[in-house]
């Protein structure tokens, strides 16, 4: 396994209204699984995937906040939350599941231009 | 890096998130809905003009002409066949599609 | 789809053999699905089945055979934590197999 790659998936819809969060989310862990480097970027709605209390008994559908908590024994351990859609969504780093790094819009155009593959949800 | 981008700037923020989020000295190609950010008296023309002190932007010819658009492409937009397409992936080191 | 019975009840579950609804599952199920598959269940079987049942309570997910080894050695000691143990207990896969037996999907990234 000597081509590892990074990886970066960016996320930018809400959960549940479409599928593209959970097929993010197991696309990622199959990345990981096949020892590829991965960070994960959340900006627009995609922001919203991490807000922490999902209760979707409801709705009928498989809840999968608690998957981001295994992202950590993937070693998926760089999750960038871009800050400007947090406020724009009254959120904080607080409001969300897992801890993350908030970063500025520029930083994230940055961390893009970083990565060898950009997968986008 | 490419930036591809195939939804109107009056309905989605893709286009918006490429201005505001990725470094400049990259090149922005609108495909299907995303070609009526690039056409003279949009809404969106202004912001689409300003961006390009940063970016090349191209737009693509088949999607313009099935809308009824390629007379009225704003200037300084380049316009691309498929195999214009190909060759802006290819030359870049990554693209991102904004979905 | 398929059903297997056990005990006098049905239990529905996929081409594979893999339970469809989780919550169907039960020791006597385990038993079942173990010996389909070749495998007596001992106390280090067990061992194994109760983390993985207790790692998807918590995550949703059934880890990949990398992080199931990882946790598993984190949880019951380094002796237990590599695939070689693992392996024994589970002759077709830690993950593929257990998983099966635990009534638990098959896990994402295993083909």
């Amino acid at each position: 396994m000597s081509d590892i790659k990074k990886f970066m998936f960016v996320n930018r819809k809400a959960p549940y209204g479409t599928i593209y969060a959970l097929e993010s989310l197991e696309v990622v862990l199959i990345a990981a699984a096949f020892d590829q480097n991965c960070s994960m970027a959340f900006l627009d709605d995609g922001v919203y995937q991490l807000k922490k209390g999902h209760q979707t008994k409801g709705i009928e559908v498989k809840g999968f906040e608690k998957t981001y908590g295994a992202l950590e024994d993937y070693d998926i351990e760089k999750l960038y939350v871009d800050q400007e859609s947090l406020a724009a969504r009254g959120l904080t780093a607080e409001d969300l599941c897992v801890p993350v790094e908030v970063v500025s819009r520029a930083e994230l155009g940055k961390l893009m231009e970083e990565q060898d593959v950009l997968l986008s949800f | 890096m490419l930036h591809i981008i195939n939804k109107s700037p009056l309905d989605r923020n893709s286009l918006d998130t490429v201005l505001t989020t990725a470094v400049g000295d990259g090149a922005i190609l609108l495909i299907e809905d995303g070609v009526y950010a690039a056409t003279k008296g949009n809404a969106y023309e202004p912001k689409l003009k300003a961006a390009m002190a940063k970016f090349k932007v191209y737009a693509l010819q088949a999607d313009l002409e099935a809308r009824g658009i390629a007379d009225r492409v704003t200037d300084g937009v380049t316009t691309v066949d498929y195999a214009g397409f190909v060759d802006l992936v290819a030359n870049n080191k990554t693209n991102q599609s904004w979905l | 789809m398929a059903m297997i019975e056990v005990n006098g009840k049905s239990y529905e579950v996929d081409e594979e053999g893999y339970l469809v609804n989780l919550n169907d599952w039960n020791e006597d199920v385990a038993v079942y699905l173990a010996q389909t598959e070749n495998v007596t269940l001992t106390d280090q079987h067990w061992e194994v089945l109760n983390f993985l049942r207790d790692y998807y309570n918590e995550f949703q997910i059934a880890p990949a055979v990398r992080v199931l080894t990882k946790a598993i050695g984190k949880k019951l000691g380094a002796e237990k934590g590599n695939s070689q143990y693992l392996y024994e207990l589970f002759p077709y896969g830690p993950a593929k197999q257990a998983c099966k037996i635990a009534g638990l999907a098959k896990p994402t990234g295993c083909v």
